[in-house]
This record gives structure tokens, sequence and C-alpha cells, in this order.
């Protein structure tokens, strides 16, 4: 499915501080029932944003109306477990286009980058410093710019680099995905599965 | 140039390497499951698509699918919606369909290997991160997501960066009572839950060389719980005897061509590793986890360690979630509930080493146990060799096949707060019901437990 294309983004960030979250809690398998792709943005992290009684639970950071913007900011190892795309297709519709932390898991980030999220990795050091900058002023704004392959502190003037493959670089500024590159090769693909053993 | 397993099986199946990109991957089977490829196939559909080679995929019902009545129609909507749909994008797409009722329906990761579908040197792919269960083969196999999916029903082909190569070694030989499943937690409690990310693993050693099959494929399928892409094992001897004469193996001529490419997977003596682990077999004894990860794990004799490479904060939010305390023991502490079952640990042998310990014991009036077959396969198994009469004599009940409590999509929950000892995979928040809270296990931790309704130490129960 193709996406929105990714250059520039600017936006505050919510800060979510805990390492290792998993993709059960991003999206708790009870709400893996659908056969379509759509509303599930309101059930991204469900138990941990609300009561079984469907109250909100406000210390919840996604609950917390000082914090808001397009990017989510994790702890390390974000998105382990499941390989379940859902996760994925929960933080896309509930509005984040980039998720940033210091480790993501390996299929997470996959995912991402197939449906048009931009993980982000940013050195442990950085992502304290982000932390700290979202804590100093919850309405901080950040830069996300692909084609220089940097993320920066508005206010702090300070800047890393991250890491994307150019192929995976140039599939997410023109909103381009996988497929569009395979069923292209069919031909070649026919030939190497006539050749193969199996 | 001296190449690992994971190399030969992995350079053999490049179709294209993108520059600064990532490899054009070919895949040889591919199966799917209810919950992650509706929305592959409504893809396929906005694209126009076909699936390129619909033999090469292979369909179950399991992850939703209720372990009770399971030859009335399914109660909740959703899930009868998900199961129909699947058997509709079969039909429509020419796929082998194994539904509810079929005589070869199961988990996913069960009933690939007992079909025979899964062999040497194959790449296979599922939505489904456990899908590195297959790897206990020689196969290179792992799980992907939806858009994955959605490619490899297209064009038979994924695109993935090659992972770094890593081996862990295990000398030795094992402490009575330590399974499979102790061995791979202990593991993933060295290495911690993210220790693998960005690695394939290959398990060498005399352990696993000495481990049946249905042990390789626990060790394999708790790969991705260190962060793994997938964990392989060289096949040998062993590995040939469990594949010949099943449904789907190679068969006259073929066998005799395909076992002599089997036998030349395996790591050549100069190949060089990223990175790599020795442990000794000796230092494993049964393990348990206590946290909300499965790298939170200890030697079920021992007390909750500190926070260790984790956050202070993270740790703490997982002892709170579980109600446990630093320095606490572990044994003693009161369980509502045993699961066992899920493509870890459903296959025949931990049934029989579940009943190997219940037997002439009676099931603790205060636990309630839920035993749930891999496959129908696994059930026939179970009845054949006399382990139901085992496990009724002891107050046990068994039912119908399916992922069940592993991850709690169907009725089978854990109420919210509850303990439950499971020989699953994952003891994440909420995993196994909201609220409830795991601890992984093997069958015969399981099986000490349901006894006597308290953390037990099987080597104890004499």
């Amino acid at each position: 499915m193709a996406y929105d294309k990714f250059n520039i983004l600017n936006t505050s960030a919510v800060p979510l501080n805990i390492d290792n979250v998993d993709t059960d809690q991003i999206i708790p398998a009870r709400f893996l029932k659908a056969t379509e792709r759509k509303g599930f943005g309101e059930n991204l992290f469900k138990d941990w944003r609300y009561n079984p009684d469907d109250t909100t639970i406000d210390s919840f950071p996604l609950n917390n109306k000082i914090y808001n913007g397009k990017i989510l900011v994790a702890g390390k190892n974000f998105g382990c477990g499941s390989s379940r795309e859902h996760a994925v297709w929960a933080i896309y519709d509930y509005g984040f286009r980039a998720v940033v932390s210091s480790f993501f898991a390996d299929i997470f980030k996959n995912n991402c980058l197939n449906i048009g999220v931009l993980p982000v990795q940013v050195s442990e050091e950085f992502l304290i410093d982000i932390f700290f900058q979202i804590d100093t002023d919850p309405k901080s704004n950040f830069e996300i710019n692909l084609e220089i392959q940097e993320f920066k502190i508005i206010e702090t003037g300070k800047s890393e680099k991250f890491n994307i493959s150019s192929y995976k670089k140039s599939n997410m500024s023109n909103g381009f995905d996988d497929i569009d590159y395979l069923i292209n090769k069919k031909q070649e693909i026919s030939k190497f599965a006539n050749n193969s053993p199996y | 140039m001296a190449k690992t397993l994971f190399d030969k099986v992995w350079d053999s199946h490049v179709i294209e390497k993108i520059k600064d990109g990532p490899d054009v991957l070919f895949i040889d089977r591919h199966f799917i499951h209810e919950v992650t490829s509706p929305v592959a196939f409504v893809g396929l559909k906005n694209r126009g698509l076909k699936v390129m080679f619909p033999n090469k995929t292979f369909a179950t019902a399991d992850h939703n699918t209720p372990t009770l009545n399971q030859h009335l129609p399914i109660k909740d909507k959703l899930s009868a919606m998900q199961v129909k749909t699947l058997e509709k994008n079969c039909k429509d797409h020419g796929i082998d369909f194994w539904g509810l009722g079929h005589n070869k329906n199961g988990i996913v990761h069960v009933i690939g290997p007992e079909n025979g579908i899964t062999q040497p040197g194959l790449t296979i792919v599922c939505g489904d991160s456990h899908t590195s269960t297959h790897g206990a083969f020689g196969a290179i196999a792992f799980g992907i997501g939806t858009s994955e999916v959605e490619m490899v029903l297209a064009c038979q082909s994924i695109m993935q960066q090659k992972p770094l190569k890593m081996r862990i070694n295990i000398d030795g030989s094992l402490n009575s009572h330590v399974t499979p499943k102790d061995v791979a937690i202990y593991i993933i409690s060295r290495l911690s839950s993210s220790g693998a990310t960005g690695y394939f693993v290959e398990y060498s050693g005399e352990v696993f060389k000495n481990m049946s099959m249905e042990g390789r494929m626990t060790v394999c399928n708790l790969s991705i719980e260190m962060g793994a892409r997938g964990g392989m094992i060289a096949p040998d001897e062993k590995t040939f005897e469990y594949i010949k004469s099943r449904e789907y193996a190679p068969k006259g001529n073929g066998w005799e061509k395909a076992l002599s490419y089997w036998k030349s997977l395996k790591t050549d003596n100069d190949a060089i590793f990223d990175k790599e682990f020795n442990f000794n077999a000796s230092d494993i004894e049964p393990m348990i986890t206590y946290g909300t990860n499965p790298g939170m794990a200890i030697p079920i004799s021992k007390s909750i360690p500190g926070s260790g490479s984790d956050s202070e904060s993270s740790y703490q939010k997982a002892l709170d979630y579980m109600e446990f305390k630093e320095g606490e023991m572990m044994i003693g502490k009161k369980i509502d509930y045993v699961f066992l079952g899920s493509c870890t640990n459903g296959r025949i042998e931990d049934f029989r080493t579940f009943a190997s310990l219940i037997k002439g014991r009676r099931k603790s009036d205060d636990v309630n146990a839920w035993l749930v077959p891999g496959s129908h396969k696994v059930l026939k198994s179970i009845k054949d060799e006399g382990i139901l009469d085992i496990l009724t004599d002891s107050g046990f009940q068994l039912r119908e096949p399916g992922c069940s409590a592993c991850l709690a999509m169907n009725d089978d929950k854990i109420p919210k707060g509850k303990y439950a000892v499971s020989t699953t995979n994952r003891n994440f928040e909420g995993r196994q019901g909201p609220g409830a809270r795991t601890l992984l296990a093997s069958p015969l931790v399981a099986a000490a437990t349901a006894i006597t309704g308290k953390i037990t130490d099987p080597r104890e129960i004499i």
C-alpha cells in the first residue's frame, strides 16, 4: 500500500521513557481481529491508556494533554515481540510519522519502513537529551530531515545523524513500497523458481 | 571463502543484491493464518495481483480459534469472520487451507514440520515471529509483517537486509530435569531480550546434537525472544530420519538427491561469525521467569535479582506488574493457572514429558489447568499413546488444538491479576489476557506446579 511521502518532519514529540516496549503493549492481541486496515489508532497502547472499565489513565503520556506531535520517542528495544504489523498501523493511524529510540527490534523496524513510519535510531546519550528536552518544555520542536539523515533538537541546535539504506530512503521519500519494486522483477523471479530444486 | 550454514542457505536464495539496500530473497515455503493475512489479500486485490505460486503457500486457522467445541460454529463474530475470510481467500487463489476440523489443522509451526513441509536448506516465512521454529531443520525461517506477506503472495520473494551471524555453542551434558525449554530460557537470560537483535543464530555443540528434533524446535522457536530474527541447527541423521516418509517429504530419487544436498549444509570449519557465545550444559538448571520479558529469568531455585542491564524504572515497572519484590524466592509462590501448549511446547514430546511427572499423582484443586495440543496429529498421538488416560486419571482435561492462551485471542484468557505458569514464549504484560501474570517455564515445571499449586522444582517431586 502506497503511503504519504516523507521528507522533512518538524513537530513536537510524545515521550514514552520505557525500555523493551513490546508489540503486545502497542496493540494487544484481542484487537487483531480486523480483516481490513482500519481504526487501529484508537487501540494503540490500549491497556496502558485505559483501565479495564475504559476510564482514562491520566498519567500515561499519550493521555497527557501537554504532549502532542507526530514523533513518538521511546526507550531501548522498542517494538520487540510479535511480528504483528498492526502495531505500526496503530502508530500510524494514531498520527505518528516517526518513532525514535536507541534500539529497535528487527521485524518492527522493517514493518515501519514498509508502511511509511520512519524509525530513527539515535545513540543512548542523544536519546537522553531528547527526553530531557521534552521534560524541560513539552512544546519543544524537533526536525527530522530524511534527505540528510539528521534528527535535530531545534531549541538547542543539537543534532545527530541516523542510518537508513539509500534504497529505503528513496522509498520513503517517494511513498513507494517493496512490492512496487518486486512486481517489475517477476520475470527474474520466475526464472529463479524454475531453476530452484524446490 | 568459508561459509556458515546460514550463508550457504541465504546466498543460494538471493535473486538480486541491491546496492546500499536489501537483498531480494526467494522464498520456498510460506505459511499463512487468519490474523496476519487478510490485509495482505486486500492489498493484492487493490493492486489487481494474483498469488504467484499458490502451491508454495499453506494455510491454517490457529490464532483466534476456540479450543472447546470446535465442531460448532465459532461464537466470536470477529474471529469467525477472520477464519471465513481466510477460507475464501485461499479458495479464490488456489491455496491449500487446513481449517478447523481438518485432520492437518493445528498451530502453523507445529503442522509445517509434522507434515514434512519444513526441510533443510529452505527459506520459510510466515506472518508470525515464531516462524524461527523451522530453523531446527537447517532452514532459514523467520517471521514477517503483513506487507511482507503480501510481497510473498504476489512475488514469492521478500526484500531483506542480510542479518549478522551469531553462534551459540553449548557442550557437555544436561542435568536431570533440564529440558530444551530451560536451555533456551537460560540463553535468553544470559543475552537479554534484545541481545541477539540484528543477528541470525546458529546453535551448535553437544547439547543440540544430542537433542531431539522437537527439542531443537523449542530452542529455535525462542530465538526471537532474544531479538534474533531466527535460529538454526545444522541438519543431521536425526533431521533426515524425522522428515523421511512424511507426506510432503521428497520421495524416491528426489529423496536421494535432497539428502545429498542436505548433508552439505553445515558451517565450514574456518567460517567466521560476527559474535560467538559458549556456555556449559552443567550450569543450566530448570528455569522460570519472574518479570515481563523472557530475559527476566532465573534458575527456579534462586531469588529475584536486581535490575541488571534494564533501566531501574523499567525493571520496577515489571516487578510492580507481577507484584514481586527483589530478593524474593520463586519456589513456593501460589499459582492459579497452568498452561501446557503453544508452538513452543505443544508437541507430543512435551505432553509425554508432562505426563511422565503427573502419572500417579493428582492435580491440585487450586489450579486451573489448560492443556492444548499443538495440532490434531499431536492430539491423536496423545490418545493413541495412552497419555490421555494418564491426564484424565490425574484430574486433567484436554482441549482441542490451537494457539489458545499463549496470546489469548480466543476465550482462553487468564483473568486479571492471576498467576499462570505457562510453557509458552512470552510473559509480556497482558499477553495471556488483560492483567494476567505469566511465568514461563518448561513442561516439567508446569507439571510439578500443577500438582502442588505452588511454584515447584520438578527435582523435588519424588
